[in-house]
């Protein structure tokens, strides 16, 4: 990753907001250019300023291919940016890392793993005994609601549970930033309206101890209104920030919520950026 | 339920007992063909009992599977590690691809006159055309295995914190181990293919061996029992390491058109 020599101050585009003034993950002019199979060169994002404060839960929303998800992957450490900046704590990101733990839209639970080897991966891959690890991984299996499914492998549970059982594993293993790309976009409307309020839940208790930040990708208004401290609006490839909106509902959020006059004003003026 | 697999088992068992029905009216009811040109079951039934009481039987099956079991172990402790290692890095493909491609579509057989005036004729020339078809059937079922993990897998584990050998062995591994399995039985169906016609040729003992034996001798016979003795361990060595799979990798679901 090269330092883009044009770097602009982040917090110029994105002002810090709410309870998170102290930034956590900063990208400056971040750019990414991939080759298609035909070998034009795409420009896929960017350049993109954005920062993640510290406990924030900040949901980006944008058109289907505006390199939201590549984002996503920049941040967590799979895909290199072509230019440009991105920090964690002031250190630059280049590799995966378990601070920043990882929510993927398929799941990507170990077919091969029980749901509690699954939840236990994390921690037992940083080297916890197996006692610990155990202890751990009874916690969040009560905590995420599935006990008696402990010993069932991935493909015996429902779409929920295996959302459920992966967002266990990624918070089993404590990290400062969940990373989230659409995690609950292969469900049916009623249980994803259902997990939203779960994840709100599991995320608050565990951002009890120690506040956790999320970054959360989706193609929902409405869930980016239910969800976020703060919304980004991206706009068509290359992604850039075209605006972004501080959500002023209180926490905990409520399903009544969707039916304020405000909710519904913020829900319109979102809609009219993206069409 | 009962019913269900009893109706299941007749079903498999149709066409075998239909066929020896047919085998049996056509040469000892009907006497349609010379005993040595086509022995009748009875006959062949005879003479499994005189290889078998004789102990020459037990002798060569021991001869031939012992030699699939070394051929075997090499192809799977090469062919394993290869097939990750070329599957998993493009530098070690590249390296390897060109040598391997040239090398696959050399039958077997066609090392039997460079192995006998390397090896001798005996055990090790064998082993040696045996591991080289095994060989390539672990390697290639390994090499597409190894390319066909999922990389979100791989993603998910890197980003909690796995180290590379807990990827290797928590991850790639039980990934691959479905196409090593593959593999594996592939290998032991090509096996028995190579090593029966090996041993024609190039071994003092073996049910190919055997079988080479009696035809010079013109005993029908005995070459049935050869090759059905042949069919029937391919059978059980095949069925056996279904069962291995499905105890190894419970996770498997596989289903049925």
């Amino acid at each position: 990753m090269t330092a883009a020599t044009n770097a602009r101050d982040a917090a110029a585009v994105a002002s810090p907001v709410g309870d998170a003034a102290a930034p956590k993950i900063v990208a400056k002019s971040l750019t990414k250019r991939f080759q298609s199979a035909r070998g034009a060169d795409v420009d896929a994002l960017g350049p993109l300023d954005l920062h993640i404060g510290v406990g924030e839960f900040l949901v980006i929303v944008g058109p289907s291919g505006c390199g939201k998800s590549t984002f996503l992957n920049i941040a967590a450490g799979f895909e290199q940016a072509t230019s440009g900046t991105i920090e964690i704590d002031g250190r630059p990101i280049a590799a995966p890392g378990p601070e920043r733990g990882v929510v993927f839209q398929d799941y990507a639970l170990f077919p091969w793993l029980s749901v509690a080897h699954n939840i236990g991966f994390g921690p037992a891959s940083r080297g916890a005994s197996a006692d610990e690890v155990r202890r751990i991984a009874r916690h969040w299996i009560d905590l995420v609601r599935l006990e008696g499914s402990e010993e069932k492998f991935p493909h015996e549970l429902s779409g929920g549970m295996r959302q459920r059982c992966a967002l266990a594993r990624c918070l089993a293993n404590d990290p400062d930033v969940l990373l989230m790309d659409e995690p609950l976009a292969a469900l049916d409307a009623l249980t994803r309206v259902r997990l939203q309020d779960e994840l709100l839940d599991i995320w608050t208790s565990a951002s009890r101890e120690r506040p956790k930040s999320a970054l959360y990708i989706t193609h929902s208004i409405d869930e980016a209104l239910y969800l976020a401290d703060r919304i980004v609006v991206m706009s068509a490839r290359p992604g850039r920030v075209m605006s972004e909106f501080v959500v002023p509902f209180p926490r905990p959020r409520e399903a009544e919520m969707r039916t304020l006059p405000e909710f519904h004003a913020l829900s319109d003026e979102i809609w009219r950026l993206l069409r | 339920m009962k019913n269900g697999r009893i109706a299941d088992i007749g079903w498999r068992l149709l066409l075998p007992l239909s066929l020896l029905a047919v085998w049996y009216v056509a040469t000892d009811v009907m006497k349609l063909f010379h005993p040595s040109m086509l022995p009748s079951p009875t006959a062949v039934v005879r003479a499994f009992i005189r290889v078998a009481s004789s102990g020459e039987l037990a002798t060569n099956i021991g001869a031939s599977l012992l030699r699939i079991f070394y051929a075997n172990c090499g192809a799977l402790a090469l062919g394993v590690p290869l097939g990750l290692a070329m599957g998993l890095y493009q530098p070690v493909e590249r390296l390897c691809d060109g040598l391997l491609s040239l090398f696959r579509p050399i039958p077997p057989l066609a090392w039997v006159p460079l192995s006998i005036l390397w090896l001798g004729i005996g055990t090790l020339s064998v082993v040696f055309i045996t591991f080289l078809a095994a060989f390539f059937a672990v390697l290639i079922n390994t090499m597409a295995g190894a390319r066909s993990v999922d990389r979100q897998l791989v993603r998910a584990a890197q980003s909690l914190g796995a180290s590379r050998r807990r990827l290797m062995a928590k991850v790639i591994l039980p990934s691959v181990a479905p196409a090593i399995f593959t593999g594996f039985r592939i290998a032991i169906g090509v096996s028995w293919m190579s090593i029966v016609a090996a041993e024609l040729i190039a071994a003092p003992s073996g049910l190919g061996y055997m079988i080479m034996y009696y035809r010079e001798v013109l005993r029908t016979d005995a070459i049935i029992v050869g090759m059905l003795t042949i069919g029937l361990i391919g059978l059980a060595m095949d069925s056996v390491t279904r069962w291995l799979e499905k105890r190894l990798l419970p996770w498997r679901t596989g289903f049925h058109l």
